[in-house]
């Protein structure tokens, strides 16, 4: 695990463990983790607030203390200990609707740098979405509004023009 | 003594006996812990986590409702925290309930709404995706409403524990979890008995009666047809806790008044009903014991328990008396002998029943509750449904003057008003067959014996030279007990009376819903059978073979008991059920 790891996304990831299994006896864990994903899935997908950081905690809190089981009291400690190591990536998401490790597809931007680029034109074959349009001529640009943000641009590409 | 156990509830010294929970405890010494899924005598599961507490020494919150006290333990059920989760979980409860309040059968009367006022619930916080859920209507009988289950699972203790039937359970996990039937099929198509103690047990409006009230106020409308109501004897019991009035109130004046002001042609009391079906019942029990019929005899007024026999002990129907249950039969004099006598056209008659039971809308619409083209009976309503149809009719039934039944068939006897409660219709039957039997005047007309909350009651009663030996069931897990005796060849009683309901009709599952505070603050069944033993005591005829309406019924029309007629418009037959329609 190192700085490529989205620290929102790793949370996310344990929590959809949790929902899963959560057997449905005691309201915190089965509705509560529910929540708690729900509210990661909105800080990954840049539409969160600060608001939504602090209910989370809250709900987290409460949830480790009030559940009957062992899968419930445990099942915020992933999102808790990752806001006490790594808020500043939560704020990131929150803030700044950024993904330091450029996990969360949702805050990625991709666009083709015109320096490296050599117009050879893979991306554009490459796009499943057809997002990338121009010719060999003018060279090529992404639509932002088509972009599913896949990457399959990103990696066909010879020239690393494209981040 | 060392089976005490000393503990101390926010900062109140309090000395228990070793086994009780926190939350009785904390009753004891008046402290109020909100729960929501707890429901005395039937359900401490701990999972809605409304009654946590927090015990010094302990790292989470602890709900009270299991856990027993121990040896010094320091309880504290009010703290910041404490309030403040308790408030988080009653949100992420509402944030996947159908809140459409206003529209619901339980507003006003839901345990979720008053934890959302005790907790002054101003907004959803933790709004988000809610569970996908159907409504099952198919039932004559009871409707489940998915979206407002908050999964407490009363209604499933009630229906596995109490009644022992299990139609229902939860299934699927974590948030999916729902409450649900084998295969998810309709409660109509299972084997539910239709007893509905599941909707009393209910805190929110997941669970209701099949409503008929728009039938009746259309039926009441309509100038051509003749609206003729029965109110069956458990109903006087309870209504009057819809308004606000004490439990046990006998309000027969006041719902007699209501009904007229309701519109009701005429006002009837299936304690007539009931006084002839003891006519009929006491006969059949007589020559069945004296020309050595299928013993014992069981009674078969509660079409919930006779739903489960014909579900669960399809080979001993044979025992099951073939006497319809007292308002069946009285719908069906009442389109006979009745319409007969004021000339008024059978076919333009509508006979509504006002019933403390959800399976009677069940056996209303029995092929066999017929007589020739016309049912018995066309509509049946619950205690809560008259309630709700007064209500919207703007009457303040509080100050209602009282008004009688109407003749003549208003005279009923005190026998006919304890059919409501567990062991009323032996007793009532034991009255009349003691004197058919031996022809003597019955001087002790009290049998304590068959009276009170045991679930299976057995006593030998002597009738002249005979010993007759009875047993009086309340509630399906008793009714099993006995029919697995009687199946293994091991009972030696002659007749038992069964009720599906555990107290009988008066706990039934159309009667008024009581939260789960007042079922543990109040002894209701008891509070309502006292209403119908009182209404017994005070009637100047106590026997039903001595009630005038029914010597001149039976001059008039019917002969004697057992008789043709009788049999054409009061009897009926049974058949096999199968427990699954899969």
């Amino acid at each position: 695990m190192d700085d490529t790891k989205c620290m929102v996304n790793l949370a996310k990831f344990y929590l959809g463990f949790t929902v899963d299994e959560s057997c449905g006896k005691c309201t915190p864990c089965r509705i509560g983790t529910k929540r708690m994903l729900e509210i990661l899935e909105k800080i990954t997908e840049g539409e969160a607030t600060l608001e939504d950081l602090e209910r989370l905690e809250t709900l987290a809190k409460t949830i480790q203390k009030a559940s009957v089981c062992g899968l419930g009291q445990t099942a915020p400690n992933p999102i808790l200990s990752t806001i006490k190591y790594f808020k500043d990536e939560y704020l990131a998401h929150i803030n700044n609707k950024k993904c330091p490790a450029k996990e969360c597809k949702a805050l990625l931007s991709l666009s083709i740098n015109s320096e490296k680029c050599k117009k050879c034109g893979l991306c554009a074959k490459n796009c499943p979405v057809g997002a990338i349009k121009g010719d060999r001529e003018h060279g090529y640009e992404i639509d932002e509004n088509i972009c599913i943000k896949c990457g399959a641009c990103q990696k066909n590409c010879h020239f690393s023009a494209i981040s | 003594m060392s089976d005490l156990v000393k503990l101390n509830i926010d900062g109140i010294d309090v000395e228990v006996p070793k086994g009780t929970t926190v939350l009785q405890a904390a009753k004891q010494i008046n402290i109020d812990i909100p729960t929501l899924c707890y429901l005395k005598e039937i359900n401490a599961i701990g999972d809605c986590r409304i009654c946590i507490v927090e015990i010094e020494g302990r790292r989470g919150f602890v709900a009270s409702c299991i856990q027993q006290v121990e040896e010094g333990m320091k309880v504290h059920t009010n703290t910041k925290n404490v309030v403040e989760a308790r408030k988080i979980i009653l949100d992420l409860i509402l944030s996947n309930h159908n809140r459409d309040c206003l529209t619901c059968v339980r507003n006003g009367n839901c345990e979720l709404q008053t934890l959302a006022m005790k907790f002054n619930v101003k907004g959803i916080e933790f709004e988000g995706a809610k569970t996908e859920h159907k409504i099952d209507d198919l039932s004559p009988s009871i409707v489940r409403d998915f979206s407002k289950c908050i999964l407490c699972r009363r209604c499933v203790s009630t229906c596995k524990n109490v009644q022992k039937i299990g139609a229902i359970d939860c299934a699927q996990r974590g948030f999916e979890s729902c409450i649900s039937t084998v295969g998810n099929k309709s409660l109509n198509n299972v084997n539910c008995t239709f007893c509905g103690q599941c909707i009393t047990a209910c805190p929110v409006g997941a669970l209701r009666e099949k409503d008929s009230t728009d039938i009746v106020w259309e039926k009441l409308k309509d100038e051509d047809t003749f609206v003729v109501v029965q109110t069956a004897p458990a109903v006087r019991a309870a209504l009057g806790e819809e308004f606000g009035m004490k439990i046990g109130t006998n309000v027969a004046g006041k719902m007699v008044t209501a009904l007229k002001k309701l519109g009701f042609d005429k006002v009837f009391d299936t304690n007539t009903g009931a006084d002839l079906t003891i006519m009929e019942e006491a006969n059949e029990f007589v020559e069945r014991f004296k020309n050595g019929g299928t013993l014992p005899m069981i009674t078969s007024c509660s079409p919930g328990w006779v739903r489960f026999i014909e579900m669960n002990y399809p080979e001993l129907l044979d025992h099951l008396s073939t006497c319809k249950s007292p308002h069946q039969m009285f719908g069906s004099i009442l389109k006979s002998y009745y319409a007969e006598k004021e000339k008024i056209d059978p076919k333009k008659m509508f006979v509504v029943s006002v019933m403390p039971c959800v399976a009677k809308k069940f056996e209303r619409q029995r092929e066999e509750m017929k007589n020739g083209e016309l049912d018995d009976v066309d509509a049946v309503i619950t205690t809560r449904e008259l309630a709700r149809m007064i209500k919207q009719a703007n009457i303040e039934f509080t100050q209602l003057e009282d008004s009688s039944f109407d003749d003549p068939m208003g005279e009923a006897t005190g026998a006919g008003a304890i059919f409501g409660v567990t062991g009323g219709v032996m007793e009532a039957a034991l009255r009349t067959a003691y004197e058919t039997i031996t022809g003597k005047e019955l001087k002790e007309i009290d049998f304590e014996s068959v009276r009170g909350k045991k679930g299976i009651k057995k006593a030998t009663i002597k009738i002249g030279d005979a010993d007759v030996k009875v047993a009086v069931a309340h509630g399906l897990s008793n009714a099993r007990k006995i029919m697995d005796e009687i199946k293994e060849g091991k009972a030696d009683y002659q007749f038992v009376e069964i009720m599906a309901c555990p107290g009988g009709c008066i706990m039934g599952g159309g009667q008024p819903i009581r939260s789960s505070k007042e079922r543990s603050e109040y002894d209701i069944r008891k509070l309502r059978a006292d209403c119908l033993y009182d209404i017994d005591e005070k009637s100047t005829i106590r026997k039903s073979h001595e009630s005038p309406v029914m010597k001149k019924l039976y001059k008039e029309y019917l002969e004697k008991p057992g008789s043709h007629k009788a049999h054409e418009l009061l009897h009926t037959s049974y058949h096999k059920r199968e427990k699954y329609d899969l």
